[in-house]
């Protein structure tokens, strides 16, 4: 039987790795877009992981209503960058820069 | 299916944003009045929806207890309700004659509403995700609603981009949170806590939770998207993220760090110091610099949000009260201010710099008079209510033996009149670039007028919003 602990580390190494892929990325809107949703799944993981460990299903409840929020995110996600193309010709993170930040 | 009637107000919400967005399919370019007097009447029904049904005093909840109907969700969904009338009021111009489509922006809007409507009333963490996350979504698409615009598209990427960074950490605290008491109610995350309030766990999801509260206020370290996000969106959508939303992100961090996780008060307060007196310095100190008139305003929000968190962590029912006060009082000045920018705001003339607001005591005094009540409120200037306000907020943190962060917010408030008061000079004291007089409809100029007066009339008796304020968390 895998131990609850290797699920959580998984899930701290994929949250890590989503993170490190939304602020190293310099290239492209899309990839973080993937990052975005690997971030999810690593909250995903987690929850199974503690649900079926404590016998309480309220947690693989709480993973279906991300799952389908993850959805919309990424549609609205998309639209935007679909705009953002239509205006400027380009999905580069470094020429996002009309707005001094 | 047990009571269902306590969420009468938000079906009824629901049912009208259906009908205005499928209506608006029928409407020709000539009725486009129509969109906005349904989402008006929309709003003015849920607000005497919530009234009718709110329980006279405690609590009631709904939906398997996932829904709870308290004082301070009353209070709370009132003045959402009441400060969205006023931003659809004053934009409504602004989006008739811009290139921006009627229906969808209410119904957008409205959708916002619904979920800061949701947030409030939430008592497990998972209908606080949801109400949140259509707040969010309604408001991404919202900042992008100028579709020909870059700035506008180039914004909503960064907002939406962060704003999903921040939804993450916090549904990443959300699972630790979980996993270390076993339950999504906050009833039952608050009984778990009073046993073992310091678990790894606990504390390890509690830092994920303040950082994703954070980012959805807009608060320092943390701010990057709200200059942008100001400044990049369309005026009307900058009034609207500005004011509503502001009350239900005190809701929301209500809701996690009172409710839920009050019992490790102890490990929340020193992170929200932080929070606080970076918002309030860097809020204060990097507007002085700014010109753009949106991006200024984008700063003052992040030392407001300082001192709405201020309240929060001192953990006291006074500070509680006191900062709901707070975010409720800065959610109608603020959409005071974005008003006045509204009304004068011309297609081709857009008001985008401090300077463009020269001379405007010459082009119309009453709304000179109006922006000054404002600016002077948001500086905390007696008697008008954003002193009340903060005095309220300071006298709480003092109460919880935090002398030195009083001294520090009100140092970083005097640093930050400095740049309310160099508007009020270019208003009174500049000549106008254009003498052309600002002129705006009858309904947009009572409203503002009204907002001018409610800032000097609740700052002489700020018992009129208080009283429901302390009754809110007396229970």
């Amino acid at each position: 039987m895998i131990p609850l602990s290797h699920y959580l580390t998984l899930g701290a190494i994929l949250f890590g790795l989503s993170i490190a892929g939304i602020f190293l990325n310099r290239k492209n809107v899309i990839i973080i877009l993937m990052s975005i949703e690997l971030m999810l799944l690593a909250v995903n993981l987690n929850f199974v992981a503690f649900s079926h460990f404590m016998g309480d299903t309220a947690g693989q409840v709480f993973v279906f209503f991300i799952l389908t929020v993850a959805a919309a995110e990424a549609a609205i996600g998309l639209a935007i960058l679909v705009v953002l193309f239509r205006n400027r010709g380009t999905i580069n993170v470094s020429d996002l820069d009309e707005l001094q930040g | 299916m047990d009571n269902l009637g306590l969420a009468t107000p938000e079906i009824f919400l629901l049912c009208a944003i259906c009908v205005i967005l499928i209506g608006d399919l029928y409407v020709r370019e000539d009725q486009r009045p129509l969109a906005y007097l349904l989402a008006q009447v929309s709003l003015i029904g849920t607000l005497l929806l919530t009234w009718s049904i709110a329980p006279e005093i405690g609590s009631a909840t709904a939906f398997g207890g996932s829904f709870v109907m308290d004082q301070m969700s009353v209070v709370c969904k009132t003045w959402i309700l009441a400060v969205s009338i006023g931003v659809f009021l004053y934009s409504r111009d602004y989006i008739n004659s811009r290139n921006i489509t009627n229906g969808e922006y209410y119904t957008l809007a409205l959708c916002g509403v619904l979920g800061m409507m949701i947030m409030v009333s939430s008592s497990t963490m998972l209908t606080l995700y949801l109400g949140l996350e259509l707040l969010s979504l309604s408001l991404y698409a919202l900042v992008a609603l100028n579709r020909k615009d870059v700035r506008s598209s180039e914004a909503a990427m960064k907002y939406f981009v962060l704003g999903a960074l921040a939804s993450g950490a916090l549904l990443y605290g959300i699972s630790m949170i979980y996993g270390a008491t076993g339950s999504l109610h906050f009833d039952a995350i608050s009984n778990a806590l009073a046993t073992d309030a310091d678990s790894t766990a606990a504390v390890f999801g509690l830092a994920f939770l303040v950082v994703g509260i954070g980012f959805k206020f807009g608060a320092a370290p943390f701010h990057m998207w709200v200059p942008d996000v100001y400044e990049g969106a369309p005026t009307s959508v900058t009034l609207y993220i500005s004011s509503a939303p502001k009350i239900a992100a005190f809701a929301l961090a209500m809701r996690f760090l009172v409710d839920g996780l009050e019992n490790a008060h102890s490990n929340w307060q020193g992170m929200l110091i932080i929070l606080s007196v970076m918002s309030i310095v860097l809020g204060n100190v990097i507007a002085i610099a700014q010109v753009s008139i949106k991006r200024m305003l984008a700063y003052s929000t992040i030392s407001h949000v300082g001192f709405i968190l201020l309240g929060i962590l001192s953990g006291s029912e006074q500070g509680y009260s006191a900062s709901m006060f707070y975010a409720i009082t800065y959610a109608f000045t603020s959409m005071g201010a974005f008003g006045i920018i509204l009304a004068m705001d011309r297609v081709g003339a857009d008001v985008q710099l401090l300077t463009d607001l020269r001379g405007l005591f010459r082009r119309n005094p009453v709304y000179a008079a109006v922006m000054m009540l404002l600016l002077v409120s948001m500086a905390g200037v007696p008697p008008t209510v954003g002193f009340y306000a903060k005095l309220a907020v300071l006298s709480a943190v003092v109460q919880a033996d935090l002398v030195w962060l009083a001294v520090v917010a009100v140092i970083f408030s005097v640093v930050g009149a400095f740049y309310y008061l160099r508007v009020i000079k270019y208003m009174f004291f500049d000549e106008p670039a254009e003498t052309q007089p600002v002129l705006a409809a009858f309904d947009v100029k009572v409203g503002l007028s009204i907002n001018g007066a409610a800032i000097l009339l609740f700052g002489v008796f700020p018992g009129l919003i208080m009283a429901a304020c302390v009754a809110a968390f007396s229970g």
